[in-house]
Protein backbone atom coordinates (compact mmCIF):
# COMPACT_ATOMS: atom_id res chain seq x y z
CA UNK A 1 0.00 0.00 0.00
CA UNK A 2 1.03 3.62 -0.22
CA UNK A 3 0.42 6.91 1.55
CA UNK A 4 -1.75 9.71 0.19
CA UNK A 5 -0.87 13.28 1.13
CA UNK A 6 -3.48 16.00 0.59
CA UNK A 7 -1.96 19.18 -0.84
CA UNK A 8 -3.02 22.58 0.42
CA UNK A 9 -2.80 25.30 -2.20
CA UNK A 10 -2.70 29.06 -1.77
CA UNK A 11 -1.93 31.91 -4.14
CA UNK A 12 1.78 31.04 -4.02
CA UNK A 13 1.25 27.35 -4.87
CA UNK A 14 1.67 24.38 -2.57
CA UNK A 15 2.04 25.50 1.05
CA UNK A 16 5.19 24.70 3.01
CA UNK A 17 3.01 22.85 5.56
CA UNK A 18 2.13 20.33 2.82
CA UNK A 19 5.82 19.65 2.26
CA UNK A 20 6.08 18.91 6.01
CA UNK A 21 3.21 16.42 5.56
CA UNK A 22 5.11 14.82 2.64
CA UNK A 23 8.20 14.47 4.85
CA UNK A 24 6.08 12.91 7.61
CA UNK A 25 4.49 10.52 5.10
CA UNK A 26 7.99 9.46 4.04
CA UNK A 27 8.55 8.04 7.53
CA UNK A 28 6.06 5.21 6.85
CA UNK A 29 8.51 3.63 4.40
CA UNK A 30 5.87 3.30 1.70
CA UNK A 31 5.34 5.05 -1.63
CA UNK A 32 4.01 8.59 -1.19
CA UNK A 33 1.39 10.05 -3.55
CA UNK A 34 0.16 13.63 -3.51
CA UNK A 35 -3.44 14.62 -4.19
CA UNK A 36 -3.49 17.99 -5.87
CA UNK A 37 -7.10 19.16 -6.06
CA UNK A 38 -7.93 22.69 -7.11
CA UNK A 39 -8.61 24.91 -10.07
CA UNK A 40 -6.06 25.85 -12.77
CA UNK A 41 -3.36 23.50 -11.52
CA UNK A 42 -1.10 23.11 -14.56
CA UNK A 43 1.70 25.37 -13.29
CA UNK A 44 1.43 24.09 -9.72
CA UNK A 45 1.56 20.44 -10.82
CA UNK A 46 4.69 21.04 -12.91
CA UNK A 47 6.41 22.59 -9.91
CA UNK A 48 5.19 19.83 -7.55
CA UNK A 49 6.79 17.14 -9.74
CA UNK A 50 10.21 17.94 -8.35
CA UNK A 51 9.26 17.86 -4.63
CA UNK A 52 11.51 15.30 -3.01
CA UNK A 53 9.90 12.05 -1.85
CA UNK A 54 6.86 11.84 -4.14
CA UNK A 55 6.35 9.00 -6.60
CA UNK A 56 3.02 10.11 -8.05
CA UNK A 57 0.84 13.21 -8.18
CA UNK A 58 -2.92 12.82 -8.66
CA UNK A 59 -4.24 15.99 -10.25
CA UNK A 60 -7.95 16.79 -9.92
CA UNK A 61 -8.37 20.08 -11.74
CA UNK A 62 -11.92 21.42 -11.43
CA UNK A 63 -13.58 24.66 -10.39
CA UNK A 64 -15.45 23.00 -7.49
CA UNK A 65 -12.11 22.34 -5.77
CA UNK A 66 -11.11 26.01 -5.71
CA UNK A 67 -11.00 27.56 -2.20
CA UNK A 68 -10.61 24.15 -0.49
CA UNK A 69 -14.32 23.70 0.31
CA UNK A 70 -14.47 20.49 2.43
CA UNK A 71 -17.93 19.49 1.21
CA UNK A 72 -16.60 19.29 -2.37
CA UNK A 73 -13.23 17.68 -1.58
CA UNK A 74 -14.60 14.97 0.74
CA UNK A 75 -16.21 12.82 -2.02
CA UNK A 76 -12.86 12.78 -3.83
CA UNK A 77 -11.07 11.63 -0.68
CA UNK A 78 -13.70 9.01 0.04
CA UNK A 79 -13.17 7.63 -3.47
CA UNK A 80 -9.37 7.56 -3.30
CA UNK A 81 -8.60 6.71 0.34
CA UNK A 82 -9.50 2.99 0.32
CA UNK A 83 -6.52 2.34 -2.02
CA UNK A 84 -4.13 3.73 0.60
CA UNK A 85 -2.99 2.64 4.06
CA UNK A 86 -2.82 6.18 5.42
CA UNK A 87 -4.04 9.62 4.38
CA UNK A 88 -1.94 12.53 5.64
CA UNK A 89 -2.51 16.29 5.69
CA UNK A 90 -0.96 19.13 7.67
CA UNK A 91 -2.91 20.21 10.76
CA UNK A 92 -3.67 23.65 9.33
CA UNK A 93 -7.16 25.15 9.28
CA UNK A 94 -7.59 23.48 5.86
CA UNK A 95 -6.48 20.01 7.02
CA UNK A 96 -8.41 20.16 10.28
CA UNK A 97 -11.57 21.16 8.43
CA UNK A 98 -11.32 18.44 5.78
CA UNK A 99 -9.89 15.20 7.17
CA UNK A 100 -12.38 14.46 9.99
CA UNK A 101 -15.24 14.87 7.49
CA UNK A 102 -13.68 12.23 5.24
CA UNK A 103 -12.78 9.96 8.18
CA UNK A 104 -16.40 9.81 9.31
CA UNK A 105 -17.66 8.74 5.88
CA UNK A 106 -14.90 6.14 5.61
CA UNK A 107 -15.60 4.96 9.19
CA UNK A 108 -11.83 5.12 9.64
CA UNK A 109 -9.52 6.06 12.51
CA UNK A 110 -8.65 9.77 12.74
CA UNK A 111 -5.54 11.01 14.55
CA UNK A 112 -5.15 14.78 14.73
CA UNK A 113 -2.08 16.99 15.17
CA UNK A 114 0.48 14.16 15.23
CA UNK A 115 3.92 15.27 16.44
CA UNK A 116 5.69 11.90 16.17
CA UNK A 117 5.17 8.81 14.02
CA UNK A 118 6.41 5.96 16.25
CA UNK A 119 5.27 3.22 13.86
CA UNK A 120 2.74 2.91 11.04
CA UNK A 121 -0.12 2.80 13.58
CA UNK A 122 1.40 4.35 16.71
CA UNK A 123 1.43 8.12 16.98
CA UNK A 124 2.28 10.76 19.57
CA UNK A 125 0.00 13.77 19.80
CA UNK A 126 -0.22 16.63 22.29
CA UNK A 127 -3.29 16.87 24.54
CA UNK A 128 -4.37 19.43 27.16
CA UNK A 129 -2.90 22.39 25.24
CA UNK A 130 0.40 20.59 24.80
CA UNK A 131 0.90 20.14 28.52
CA UNK A 132 0.83 16.35 28.03
CA UNK A 133 1.77 14.00 25.21
CA UNK A 134 -0.44 11.01 24.41
CA UNK A 135 0.85 7.92 22.62
CA UNK A 136 -2.07 6.33 20.76
CA UNK A 137 -2.50 3.22 18.64
CA UNK A 138 -4.86 3.43 15.70
CA UNK A 139 -6.68 0.18 14.87
CA UNK A 140 -5.61 -1.81 11.80
CA UNK A 141 -7.01 -0.57 8.51
CA UNK A 142 -7.18 2.88 6.99
CA UNK A 143 -6.04 5.78 9.18
CA UNK A 144 -6.32 9.50 8.47
CA UNK A 145 -3.85 11.72 10.25
CA UNK A 146 -3.02 15.40 10.40
CA UNK A 147 0.55 16.25 11.34
CA UNK A 148 1.76 19.36 13.13
CA UNK A 149 3.83 21.04 10.42
CA UNK A 150 6.30 22.76 12.78
CA UNK A 151 7.79 19.45 13.97
CA UNK A 152 8.47 17.88 10.57
CA UNK A 153 11.18 19.42 8.39
CA UNK A 154 9.55 20.28 5.03
CA UNK A 155 10.45 18.05 2.05
CA UNK A 156 12.83 19.78 -0.36
CA UNK A 157 11.28 21.45 -3.41
CA UNK A 158 13.82 19.81 -5.68
CA UNK A 159 15.29 16.38 -6.23
CA UNK A 160 12.09 14.49 -7.05
CA UNK A 161 10.55 13.40 -10.32
CA UNK A 162 6.99 12.27 -9.68
CA UNK A 163 4.64 10.92 -12.34
CA UNK A 164 1.56 13.02 -12.99
CA UNK A 165 -1.83 11.36 -13.36
CA UNK A 166 -4.97 13.35 -14.09
CA UNK A 167 -8.02 12.04 -12.25
CA UNK A 168 -11.73 12.64 -12.69
CA UNK A 169 -13.43 15.28 -10.57
CA UNK A 170 -16.39 14.36 -8.36
CA UNK A 171 -18.55 17.42 -9.09
CA UNK A 172 -19.98 20.18 -6.94
CA UNK A 173 -21.65 18.79 -3.81
CA UNK A 174 -23.95 21.82 -3.95
CA UNK A 175 -23.84 22.33 -0.20
CA UNK A 176 -21.66 25.30 0.54
CA UNK A 177 -21.01 28.51 -1.37
CA UNK A 178 -17.62 30.12 -0.90
CA UNK A 179 -18.22 33.86 -0.57
CA UNK A 180 -14.91 35.57 0.12
CA UNK A 181 -11.57 35.39 1.86
CA UNK A 182 -9.78 38.23 3.61
CA UNK A 183 -6.14 37.52 4.33
CA UNK A 184 -4.00 39.82 6.41
CA UNK A 185 -1.49 41.40 4.06
CA UNK A 186 2.03 41.48 5.46
CA UNK A 187 5.54 41.64 4.09
CA UNK A 188 6.74 39.73 7.13
CA UNK A 189 7.16 35.93 7.15
CA UNK A 190 4.19 33.70 7.95
CA UNK A 191 3.79 33.18 11.70
CA UNK A 192 3.61 29.37 11.59
CA UNK A 193 6.88 28.91 9.70
CA UNK A 194 8.94 31.99 10.66
CA UNK A 195 12.46 31.35 12.01
CA UNK A 196 12.13 34.25 14.43
CA UNK A 197 8.91 35.34 16.15
CA UNK A 198 8.46 38.25 18.52
CA UNK A 199 5.23 38.67 20.39
CA UNK A 200 3.45 41.04 22.69
CA UNK A 201 0.86 40.84 25.42
CA UNK A 202 -1.77 43.19 26.73
CA UNK A 203 0.78 45.41 28.45
CA UNK A 204 1.61 46.97 25.07
CA UNK A 205 -1.49 49.08 25.83
CA UNK A 206 -3.02 49.90 22.46
CA UNK A 207 -3.13 48.84 18.84
CA UNK A 208 -0.88 51.75 17.88
CA UNK A 209 1.63 51.03 20.65
CA UNK A 210 1.62 47.33 19.75
CA UNK A 211 2.49 48.05 16.14
CA UNK A 212 4.81 51.02 16.66
CA UNK A 213 6.81 49.23 19.37
CA UNK A 214 7.22 45.82 17.76
CA UNK A 215 7.32 46.56 14.01
CA UNK A 216 10.84 48.12 13.87
CA UNK A 217 12.33 45.18 15.80
CA UNK A 218 10.44 42.66 13.64
CA UNK A 219 11.77 44.37 10.52
CA UNK A 220 15.31 44.31 11.93
CA UNK A 221 15.05 40.60 12.76
CA UNK A 222 13.02 39.52 9.73
CA UNK A 223 10.59 38.21 12.33
CA UNK A 224 6.87 37.45 12.36
CA UNK A 225 4.81 39.21 15.03
CA UNK A 226 2.64 37.13 17.34
CA UNK A 227 0.32 38.07 20.15
CA UNK A 228 -1.32 36.64 23.24
CA UNK A 229 -5.03 36.02 23.41
CA UNK A 230 -5.36 39.01 25.75
CA UNK A 231 -3.71 41.30 23.19
CA UNK A 232 -5.96 39.97 20.43
CA UNK A 233 -9.14 40.15 22.53
CA UNK A 234 -8.44 43.77 23.42
CA UNK A 235 -8.05 44.63 19.74
CA UNK A 236 -4.31 45.38 19.76
CA UNK A 237 -3.39 42.64 17.33
CA UNK A 238 -5.29 40.81 14.58
CA UNK A 239 -6.87 37.38 15.29
CA UNK A 240 -4.46 35.49 13.08
CA UNK A 241 -1.50 36.74 15.16
CA UNK A 242 -2.63 34.75 18.19
CA UNK A 243 -0.10 32.22 19.41
CA UNK A 244 -1.25 29.33 21.60
CA UNK A 245 -3.67 26.42 21.88
CA UNK A 246 -6.48 28.27 20.14
CA UNK A 247 -4.26 30.20 17.77
CA UNK A 248 -1.13 29.19 15.91
CA UNK A 249 1.34 26.70 17.37
CA UNK A 250 4.86 27.82 16.54
CA UNK A 251 8.37 26.38 16.91
CA UNK A 252 10.78 29.04 15.63
CA UNK A 253 14.51 29.12 16.29
CA UNK A 254 14.03 32.23 18.39
CA UNK A 255 10.90 33.37 20.21
CA UNK A 256 10.92 36.64 22.15
CA UNK A 257 7.92 37.37 24.39
CA UNK A 258 7.45 41.00 25.43
CA UNK A 259 5.10 41.61 28.33
CA UNK A 260 3.66 38.10 28.10
CA UNK A 261 2.75 36.49 31.43
CA UNK A 262 2.89 32.93 30.12
CA UNK A 263 -0.55 31.34 30.61
CA UNK A 264 -0.63 27.56 29.98
CA UNK A 265 -2.71 28.16 26.86
CA UNK A 266 0.03 30.40 25.41
CA UNK A 267 3.00 28.32 26.55
CA UNK A 268 1.44 25.26 24.87
CA UNK A 269 1.89 27.06 21.57
CA UNK A 270 5.55 28.11 21.97
CA UNK A 271 7.34 25.55 24.11
CA UNK A 272 8.93 23.74 21.17
CA UNK A 273 10.77 26.89 20.14
CA UNK A 274 14.55 26.40 20.12
CA UNK A 275 15.36 29.47 22.21
CA UNK A 276 12.75 31.36 24.25
CA UNK A 277 13.41 34.86 25.59
CA UNK A 278 11.06 36.60 28.01
CA UNK A 279 11.00 40.29 28.81
CA UNK A 280 8.65 41.16 31.63
CA UNK A 281 8.59 43.56 34.56
CA UNK A 282 7.14 40.84 36.83
CA UNK A 283 9.94 38.50 37.99
CA UNK A 284 7.29 35.92 39.04
CA UNK A 285 5.61 35.73 35.63
CA UNK A 286 5.22 32.03 34.63
CA UNK A 287 6.84 32.77 31.25
CA UNK A 288 10.23 32.86 33.02
CA UNK A 289 9.85 29.15 33.85
CA UNK A 290 10.06 28.21 30.18
CA UNK A 291 12.38 31.00 29.02
CA UNK A 292 16.03 30.24 28.26
CA UNK A 293 16.89 33.89 28.79
CA UNK A 294 14.94 36.40 30.80
CA UNK A 295 15.13 40.12 31.32
CA UNK A 296 13.17 41.59 34.21
CA UNK A 297 12.66 44.95 32.59
CA UNK A 298 10.21 47.28 30.91
CA UNK A 299 9.59 46.20 27.34
CA UNK A 300 9.24 49.83 26.24
CA UNK A 301 12.91 50.31 27.19
CA UNK A 302 14.16 46.93 26.02
CA UNK A 303 12.61 46.83 22.52
CA UNK A 304 14.24 50.06 21.23
CA UNK A 305 17.56 49.13 22.90
CA UNK A 306 17.49 45.70 21.29
CA UNK A 307 16.57 47.16 17.90
CA UNK A 308 19.44 49.63 18.15
CA UNK A 309 21.92 46.97 19.31
CA UNK A 310 21.05 44.76 16.34
CA UNK A 311 21.52 47.62 13.90
CA UNK A 312 25.08 47.55 15.22
CA UNK B 1 -36.12 26.51 14.44
CA UNK B 2 -34.55 24.23 17.01
CA UNK B 3 -30.81 24.35 17.77
CA UNK B 4 -29.01 21.38 19.31
CA UNK B 5 -25.80 22.27 21.15
CA UNK B 6 -23.28 19.56 21.99
CA UNK B 7 -21.32 20.26 25.16
CA UNK B 8 -18.52 18.39 26.89
CA UNK B 9 -17.42 18.25 30.51
CA UNK B 10 -13.65 18.69 30.70
CA UNK B 11 -10.94 19.43 33.26
CA UNK B 12 -11.16 23.15 33.99
CA UNK B 13 -8.84 25.21 31.80
CA UNK B 14 -6.97 26.62 34.79
CA UNK B 15 -6.00 23.21 36.19
CA UNK B 16 -2.46 21.92 35.62
CA UNK B 17 -2.99 18.31 34.56
CA UNK B 18 -0.67 15.40 35.39
CA UNK B 19 -0.36 11.87 34.05
CA UNK B 20 -1.65 9.10 36.31
CA UNK B 21 0.98 7.29 38.40
CA UNK B 22 1.18 4.39 35.92
CA UNK B 23 1.51 6.76 32.96
CA UNK B 24 -1.45 5.37 31.04
CA UNK B 25 -3.93 8.19 31.51
CA UNK B 26 -4.61 11.67 32.85
CA UNK B 27 -5.27 12.26 36.55
CA UNK B 28 -8.85 13.55 36.80
CA UNK B 29 -9.83 12.30 40.27
CA UNK B 30 -10.68 15.23 42.54
CA UNK B 31 -9.88 17.70 39.77
CA UNK B 32 -12.17 20.67 39.03
CA UNK B 33 -14.34 20.01 35.96
CA UNK B 34 -16.16 22.60 33.83
CA UNK B 35 -17.98 23.05 30.56
CA UNK B 36 -15.54 23.09 27.63
CA UNK B 37 -14.90 26.82 26.93
CA UNK B 38 -15.54 26.53 23.17
CA UNK B 39 -18.87 24.79 23.86
CA UNK B 40 -19.81 27.75 26.03
CA UNK B 41 -19.28 29.97 22.96
CA UNK B 42 -21.51 27.65 20.91
CA UNK B 43 -24.21 27.73 23.58
CA UNK B 44 -24.02 31.51 23.90
CA UNK B 45 -24.46 31.85 20.13
CA UNK B 46 -27.49 29.53 20.21
CA UNK B 47 -29.10 31.43 23.09
CA UNK B 48 -28.52 34.75 21.29
CA UNK B 49 -30.18 33.34 18.16
CA UNK B 50 -33.17 32.45 20.32
CA UNK B 51 -33.24 35.91 21.91
CA UNK B 52 -33.13 37.41 18.41
CA UNK B 53 -36.20 35.38 17.45
CA UNK B 54 -34.32 33.24 14.93
CA UNK B 55 -34.48 30.06 17.02
CA UNK B 56 -37.44 28.80 19.03
CA UNK B 57 -35.73 26.18 21.18
CA UNK B 58 -32.19 25.46 22.38
CA UNK B 59 -31.44 21.88 23.41
CA UNK B 60 -28.16 21.17 25.23
CA UNK B 61 -26.80 17.63 25.05
CA UNK B 62 -23.86 15.89 26.69
CA UNK B 63 -22.49 12.36 26.57
CA UNK B 64 -20.82 10.69 29.53
CA UNK B 65 -21.17 9.83 33.21
CA UNK B 66 -24.00 11.07 35.44
CA UNK B 67 -21.69 13.86 36.66
CA UNK B 68 -22.32 15.59 33.31
CA UNK B 69 -25.55 16.88 34.82
CA UNK B 70 -23.54 19.76 36.29
CA UNK B 71 -22.47 21.12 32.88
CA UNK B 72 -26.00 20.59 31.56
CA UNK B 73 -27.42 22.61 34.48
CA UNK B 74 -24.83 25.28 33.59
CA UNK B 75 -26.15 25.21 30.01
CA UNK B 76 -29.75 25.53 31.23
CA UNK B 77 -28.75 28.46 33.42
CA UNK B 78 -27.15 30.15 30.42
CA UNK B 79 -30.48 29.92 28.59
CA UNK B 80 -30.91 26.45 27.06
CA UNK B 81 -34.57 25.35 27.24
CA UNK B 82 -33.93 21.72 28.05
CA UNK B 83 -31.10 19.26 28.34
CA UNK B 84 -30.41 15.68 27.44
CA UNK B 85 -27.71 13.42 28.87
CA UNK B 86 -26.65 10.32 26.98
CA UNK B 87 -25.33 8.31 29.88
CA UNK B 88 -22.31 6.03 29.68
CA UNK B 89 -19.34 5.37 31.93
CA UNK B 90 -17.15 4.27 29.02
CA UNK B 91 -14.87 6.80 27.30
CA UNK B 92 -16.40 8.15 24.08
CA UNK B 93 -14.13 9.35 21.26
CA UNK B 94 -14.96 11.79 18.49
CA UNK B 95 -16.44 9.55 15.79
CA UNK B 96 -18.62 7.75 18.30
CA UNK B 97 -19.70 11.15 19.67
CA UNK B 98 -20.64 12.16 16.12
CA UNK B 99 -22.70 8.98 15.73
CA UNK B 100 -24.49 9.61 19.03
CA UNK B 101 -25.21 13.20 17.99
CA UNK B 102 -26.54 11.93 14.66
CA UNK B 103 -28.95 9.65 16.50
CA UNK B 104 -30.09 12.62 18.59
CA UNK B 105 -30.53 14.76 15.47
CA UNK B 106 -32.79 12.08 14.00
CA UNK B 107 -34.80 12.06 17.22
CA UNK B 108 -35.00 15.81 17.78
CA UNK B 109 -34.93 17.17 14.20
CA UNK B 110 -32.96 20.42 14.83
CA UNK B 111 -32.18 22.74 11.91
CA UNK B 112 -28.80 23.65 13.34
CA UNK B 113 -26.24 21.78 15.43
CA UNK B 114 -23.55 23.75 17.22
CA UNK B 115 -20.47 22.59 19.13
CA UNK B 116 -17.18 24.12 20.18
CA UNK B 117 -14.40 23.87 17.60
CA UNK B 118 -12.41 21.58 19.90
CA UNK B 119 -12.39 20.21 23.44
CA UNK B 120 -9.50 21.47 25.57
CA UNK B 121 -8.72 17.95 26.86
CA UNK B 122 -8.24 15.82 23.72
CA UNK B 123 -7.67 18.89 21.47
CA UNK B 124 -9.01 16.78 18.57
CA UNK B 125 -11.21 19.35 16.73
CA UNK B 126 -13.03 16.58 14.85
CA UNK B 127 -16.58 16.03 16.11
CA UNK B 128 -18.46 18.79 14.23
CA UNK B 129 -16.91 17.83 10.89
CA UNK B 130 -17.68 14.15 11.49
CA UNK B 131 -21.28 14.87 12.41
CA UNK B 132 -21.78 17.08 9.34
CA UNK B 133 -20.38 14.24 7.19
CA UNK B 134 -22.66 11.59 8.71
CA UNK B 135 -25.70 13.82 8.24
CA UNK B 136 -24.53 14.92 4.76
CA UNK B 137 -24.99 18.52 5.92
CA UNK B 138 -22.79 21.55 5.20
CA UNK B 139 -20.28 22.50 7.88
CA UNK B 140 -18.76 25.76 9.04
CA UNK B 141 -15.89 25.15 11.43
CA UNK B 142 -14.03 27.74 13.55
CA UNK B 143 -16.91 30.22 13.23
CA UNK B 144 -16.40 33.79 14.46
CA UNK B 145 -19.64 35.30 13.10
CA UNK B 146 -23.01 33.74 12.23
CA UNK B 147 -25.88 35.44 10.43
CA UNK B 148 -29.07 33.47 9.76
CA UNK B 149 -31.90 34.67 7.53
CA UNK B 150 -34.47 32.97 5.28
CA UNK B 151 -33.19 29.48 6.06
CA UNK B 152 -29.61 30.32 5.06
CA UNK B 153 -26.56 30.86 7.21
CA UNK B 154 -23.65 33.14 6.36
CA UNK B 155 -20.66 32.30 8.52
CA UNK B 156 -17.25 33.94 8.93
CA UNK B 157 -14.57 31.32 9.64
CA UNK B 158 -11.17 31.86 11.23
CA UNK B 159 -8.52 30.42 8.89
CA UNK B 160 -4.72 30.55 8.83
CA UNK B 161 -3.70 34.08 7.91
CA UNK B 162 -7.18 35.62 8.01
CA UNK B 163 -10.88 34.89 7.64
CA UNK B 164 -13.23 33.52 5.04
CA UNK B 165 -16.98 33.75 4.56
CA UNK B 166 -19.16 30.84 3.47
CA UNK B 167 -22.89 30.57 2.96
CA UNK B 168 -25.28 27.60 2.90
CA UNK B 169 -28.86 26.52 3.36
CA UNK B 170 -29.84 24.97 6.70
CA UNK B 171 -29.74 22.37 8.17
CA UNK B 172 -26.05 22.58 8.99
CA UNK B 173 -23.37 22.05 11.62
CA UNK B 174 -21.34 24.98 12.95
CA UNK B 175 -18.37 24.82 15.34
CA UNK B 176 -17.56 27.87 17.43
CA UNK B 177 -14.26 29.69 17.68
CA UNK B 178 -13.49 31.66 20.88
CA UNK B 179 -14.04 34.89 18.94
CA UNK B 180 -17.67 34.12 18.21
CA UNK B 181 -18.84 35.86 21.38
CA UNK B 182 -18.30 36.53 25.07
CA UNK B 183 -20.36 33.96 27.03
CA UNK B 184 -22.66 35.56 29.59
CA UNK B 185 -22.09 35.46 33.33
CA UNK B 186 -24.67 33.30 35.09
CA UNK B 187 -26.64 35.07 37.82
CA UNK B 188 -28.08 33.26 40.84
CA UNK B 189 -31.77 33.52 39.78
CA UNK B 190 -30.88 31.89 36.44
CA UNK B 191 -29.16 29.10 38.33
CA UNK B 192 -32.25 28.58 40.49
CA UNK B 193 -34.51 28.57 37.44
CA UNK B 194 -32.27 26.04 35.68
CA UNK B 195 -33.11 23.51 38.40
CA UNK B 196 -36.73 23.52 37.22
CA UNK B 197 -35.93 23.01 33.54
CA UNK B 198 -36.24 19.49 32.07
CA UNK B 199 -33.13 17.30 32.01
CA UNK B 200 -33.67 13.90 30.41
CA UNK B 201 -31.40 10.87 30.68
CA UNK B 202 -30.97 8.31 27.91
CA UNK B 203 -28.77 5.23 28.10
CA UNK B 204 -26.17 5.12 25.33
CA UNK B 205 -27.30 1.60 24.39
CA UNK B 206 -30.84 2.89 23.71
CA UNK B 207 -29.60 4.96 20.77
CA UNK B 208 -28.75 1.89 18.67
CA UNK B 209 -25.38 0.98 17.27
CA UNK B 210 -22.91 3.84 17.66
CA UNK B 211 -19.72 1.75 17.50
CA UNK B 212 -16.79 3.47 15.79
CA UNK B 213 -13.08 2.82 15.28
CA UNK B 214 -11.26 4.19 18.30
CA UNK B 215 -7.71 4.92 19.30
CA UNK B 216 -6.07 2.99 22.14
CA UNK B 217 -4.28 5.19 24.63
CA UNK B 218 -0.88 3.60 25.29
CA UNK B 219 0.83 6.21 27.40
CA UNK B 220 0.55 9.76 28.68
CA UNK B 221 3.75 11.65 29.41
CA UNK B 222 4.77 15.12 30.37
CA UNK B 223 6.78 16.65 27.53
CA UNK B 224 10.51 16.90 28.31
CA UNK B 225 11.09 19.85 30.61
CA UNK B 226 13.07 22.70 29.14
CA UNK B 227 16.44 23.21 30.78
CA UNK B 228 16.47 25.94 33.39
CA UNK B 229 16.93 29.41 31.96
CA UNK B 230 19.03 32.37 33.06
CA UNK B 231 17.96 35.84 34.03
CA UNK B 232 20.23 38.40 32.39
CA UNK B 233 20.98 41.96 33.45
CA UNK B 234 20.73 43.99 30.28
CA UNK B 235 20.18 44.02 26.53
CA UNK B 236 23.91 43.72 25.75
CA UNK B 237 24.09 40.43 27.67
CA UNK B 238 20.97 39.21 25.86
CA UNK B 239 22.38 39.98 22.42
CA UNK B 240 25.66 38.24 23.34
CA UNK B 241 23.80 35.16 24.62
CA UNK B 242 21.60 34.92 21.50
CA UNK B 243 24.61 35.28 19.22
CA UNK B 244 26.32 32.48 21.16
CA UNK B 245 23.22 30.35 20.53
CA UNK B 246 23.53 31.24 16.82
CA UNK B 247 19.94 32.47 16.64
CA UNK B 248 21.03 36.04 15.90
CA UNK B 249 23.50 37.12 13.20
Amino acid sequence: MSILVIAEIDSHGIKAATRSAIAAAGQFGEEVHLLLAGADLAGIATKAKSINGLSKILVADASEYAHGVAENLTPLLVKLAPSYSTVVAAATSFGKNLLPRAAALLDAAMVSEVTKIASSRTFVRPIYAGNLNATVDAPAGLALITIRPTVFEAAAETGGDAAIENIAATGDAGKTTFVSRELAVSDRPELATAKVVISGGRSLGSKEAFHDTLAPLAAQLGAAIGATRAAVDSGMAPNDAQVGQTGTVIAPDLYIAFGVSGAAQHVGGIKDSKVIVAVNTDPDAPIFQVADYGLVADLFTVVPELTAALKG
Amino acid sequence: MKILVGIKRVVDYQVTVRPTADGTGVETAGVKMSINPFDENALEAAVRLKEAGVATEVLAVAIGAAANQDVLRHALAMGADRALLVETDAPVQTLQTAKVLKALVEREAPQLVMTGKQAIDDDAAETAQMLAALLDWPQATFASDIQIADGRATVVREIDGGQETVSFALPAVISADLRLNEPRFIKLPALMMAKKKPLENIALADLGNTAAPSLTLQAVNEPPARKAGRVLNNVAELVAALRAEKVLP
